[in-house]
């Protein structure tokens, strides 16, 4: 990491030589290579790492196998529409191995990926996509007469890096959802150690890329969450950078698909929106490079939690997420807060009627308890007179 | 009945329907009605409540002032057990009555002033509990003096219901209750001031002092043997009873002794402060806080005098200014000195005002029928006049 100015690498016979392989403006190839380096939350000057790295050095060998799944995450990332992101892929990594992105099959693609791993033995990169049946001794997914724990194994034993990628690599996904027929498991389950984990359905490209050229810049992976997801993608729920977020701070919220409030773009909370409970970059980085709005909750469909264990594939889409941070509350404060009423002409008349009424009362006893009392004093002296005229008398 | 002559409690008897009853009912089931409205159409829809002032008439005037006045059992039972003048026991009885009254109603109107009042249980849920806070402090001294008043009261229903057996029993603890029930009263009536300290500078500085709690306490005190005055001579007037003046006679000599005591603390207080300016000035703060302190004042001309005190006209009048001045120290301090900013005020509506004299109806209703069919008032000699009221 000598060089510390993108700038300065303008001229590089190195980058010039890396933008005409992947058939890209040498401009266009810098600001990828600082995209990803921003992506990654990495400091100020490492994008020229990023550039150089990814311009200069050996590409690193991947071996990437397929389970039970259904490669949507192979596919994300090789989009037809997006050529220069496939070419990228391609070009940054030498994918040694890819079951459904050979030419080749049978015992020849095996005898790759064998040849490949002896080859990079303890510098390849192991990518596993899809969930790993565990019942039964693992039988229900065998490529090459191999259960899936057999290949995850044996890969795993001389790589330089493992990575999940997918909700099912991750830690079962769709195919682990009750009642789990197979026993799926995640690759972190099956190895019985943590694994880098790209979870989602299917994944964002960028993630496993910046993943990966973290990987090839500084020879390790990126700092990872308790889960094993990079923290620079999985460290924030959807719902804190939701476009909708306003609308579920201001309580508008569509109730029914296609409602007024649906078309008017509320928050999809009260759809099964799954964005408060669900950790993920999706509402920062998009999806399809498409521009503004290309993400599920964007398009109106609200987020299943597909990053989330226990949330996606596992919740019913219907269901009101479990707020993380705030829960919404029922009512709203008015816009504009009464100050109070003074007295009305009906309560200071009661007032004045009760107060009146304690007076009369207490004036009343007072003059009776004090009639009483003169008579009592009367009764008294009389009494006292007649005693002393008695004592006079004799 | 005379002193030194100890006369067991007996019911006073009579109907209970009369015009005193009939007023009560009424207004009981006014208040009844106002309840239901608000506790299904919230606080708006009955009172004048708002942000600014989010404690008004119910919470000033049932719990503050409603639990003040019924300190007379505490204030009696301080005299009778703590400073052994045991002469003054066939005070208790009625006076413990008012309490118990007062105070369970206190607590009852409590719940209608709560905004969400289905969490009420809350705070009696160790879970919810928030160990610092004075409200908490208040809320469960109050719950547990409500139910300590009711064992300290139970020999009247057990002897009514001739359980003499569980009367002998009840007896021989009696005398933890009593003392729990001179301890939570003190500890409460105090935190009721410390809630006026928490409002801040919110409240006027004739009534903001960092001896709030003493002040509350001293007051509630006084206002407990301003009450048994009171009750007594109503009492006498309504069931035509002879007024035990030989007893109260002596009792308002250790009430002006109380008094003398918290109006130097309170004017004490007020000079060191530097407050006592505010009391000069041309507005209506002012002139409630010199109608509270002269209420404060009145009994010392009424009942300077043991001659003065013998004359029950005189005490009655004495225990109505004493319980003038505590229930205007409380308003003063709350509501009328209590200023949260520009724009804000507070009345009570008229739905308000008529919980507020629901509750004290049903105090009254609740001596009636307790005293006419129960034992608590000392047993006349001779023959009763008919009752009346």
């Amino acid at each position: 990491m000598a060089n510390t100015s993108l700038l300065k690498l303008e001229g590089d016979p190195l980058i010039t030589a890396a933008s005409r392989r992947l058939d890209m403006p040498r401009r266009d190839f810098l600001q990828f290579c600082a995209t990803l380096a921003a992506t990654l939350g990495l400091p100020q000057g490492a994008d020229a790492a990023v550039a150089e790295a990814v311009a200069g050095k050996k590409r690193p060998s991947v071996i990437w196998l397929h389970f039970q799944e259904c490669t949507g995450c192979s596919e994300s990332m090789l989009r037809a529409e997006h050529p220069t992101l496939e070419r990228l892929i391609l070009d940054v990594i030498s994918l040694d191995y890819h079951e459904t992105l050979f030419a080749a099959a049978g015992h020849q693609a095996e005898q790759a990926r064998k040849t490949a791993m002896a080859a990079n033995r303890g510098a390849y990169v192991l990518v596993v996509e899809g969930a790993i049946p565990t019942r039964d001794g693992g039988i229900y997914c065998k490529v090459g007469g191999q259960t899936a724990i057999e290949l995850t194994r044996e890969c795993a034993a001389d790589a330089a890096a493992i990575i999940a990628i997918g909700s099912c690599a991750s830690w079962g996904g769709m195919p682990s959802t009750d009642p789990n027929p197979t026993g799926s498991s995640g690759v972190a389950a099956v190895l019985g150690k943590p694994v880098v984990t790209i979870p989602g359905c299917p994944p964002n490209p960028y993630n496993f890329l910046s993943t990966v050229v973290h990987f090839l810049t500084f020879g390790s992976l990126p700092p990872v969450d308790d889960l094993g997801r990079p923290r620079f993608a999985y460290s924030r729920l959807i719902h804190e950078n939701c476009e909708r977020r306003a609308h579920f701070d201001a309580g508008r919220f569509a109730i029914e698909f296609g409602d007024e409030g649906h078309r008017r773009g509320y928050c999809l909370y009260k759809l099964g929106c799954k964005g408060p409970e669900t950790y993920a970059n999706c509402p920062t980085v998009l999806f399809g490079d498409a521009g503004a709005g290309t993400w599920p909750v964007g398009c109106g469909c609200p987020c299943i939690g597909c990053t989330e264990q226990g949330v996606g594939f596992a919740k019913p889409i219907h269901m009101l997420a479990k707020v993380r941070n705030i829960e919404p509350p029922q009512q709203y404060p008015r816009i504009v807060e009464d100050k109070g009423v003074g007295a009305t002409l009906g309560s200071a008349a009661l007032l004045a009627a009760v107060a009146g009424a304690a007076a009369g009362g207490a004036a009343m006893i007072a003059r009776n308890l004090g009639l009483s009392h003169k008579a009592e004093e009367a009764e008294r002296a009389r009494l006292a007179r007649e005693k002393e005229e008695l004592r006079d008398g004799q | 009945m005379s002193a030194g002559h100890e006369a067991r409690p007996a019911p006073v008897g009579g109907s209970l329907f009369n015009a005193t009853t009939l007023v009560c009912g009424v207004l009981i089931a006014i208040m009844a009605s106002v309840v239901v409205v608000r506790l299904f159409f919230g606080l708006a829809s009955v009172t004048n409540l708002n942000d600014g002032y989010s404690w008004g008439i119910w919470v000033v005037g049932d719990v503050f002032i409603g639990s003040a006045l019924a300190c007379g059992g505490f204030s009696v039972a301080l005299l009778v057990y703590i400073f052994n003048r045991g002469e003054y026991h066939p005070l208790v009885r009625p006076a413990l009555l008012g309490s118990l009254f007062g105070y369970t109603l206190a607590g009852a109107a409590i719940t209608f002033d709560l905004g969400r009042w289905w969490n009420f249980w809350h705070i009696f849920w160790p879970g919810y509990f928030n160990v610092n806070s004075v409200m908490f402090e208040v809320a469960a001294c109050i719950t547990l003096y409500i139910l300590v008043m009711w064992i300290e009261f139970s020999p009247v229903f057990l002897e009514k219901l001739g359980l003499h057996d569980a009367r002998r029993k009840l007896s021989k603890v009696l005398f933890i209750f009593i003392a729990l029930g001179i301890v939570l009263p003190m500890m409460h009536q105090a935190s009721l001031g410390t809630m006026l300290v928490v409002m801040g500078d919110q409240v006027s500085p004739l009534w903001q002092t960092p001896i709030l709690p003493l002040i509350y306490l001293l007051s509630a005190i006084i206002m407990g043997y301003g009450v048994v005055l009171f009750e007594s001579c109503v009492a006498a007037s309504a069931y035509r009873r002879q007024i035990e003046v030989p007893l109260l006679n002596p009792l308002a000599h250790v009430l002006l002794g109380v008094m003398a005591l918290y109006l130097v603390a309170r004017f004490a207080d007020l000079i060191i402060r530097g407050a006592l300016p505010q009391a000069f000035r041309l507005n209506f703060v002012a002139l409630s806080f010199w109608v509270e302190n002269l209420s404060f004042v009145a009994p010392f001309f009424l009942i300077g005098t043991a001659e003065a005190r013998r004359n029950p006209a005189r005490l009655f009048l004495a225990g109505i200014a004493v319980m003038l001045s505590g229930i205007l120290l409380r308003l003063n301090g709350f509501l009328i000195g209590f200023d949260t900013g520009p724009g804000w005020s507070y009345f009570p509506s008229v739905p308000e005002l008529l919980v507020t004299l629901g509750i004290f109806a049903a105090e009254v209703y609740g001596y009636i029928y307790i005293t006419r069919r129960f034992p608590v008032l000392p047993r006349e000699d001779g023959e009763a006049l008919p009752a009346r009221g």
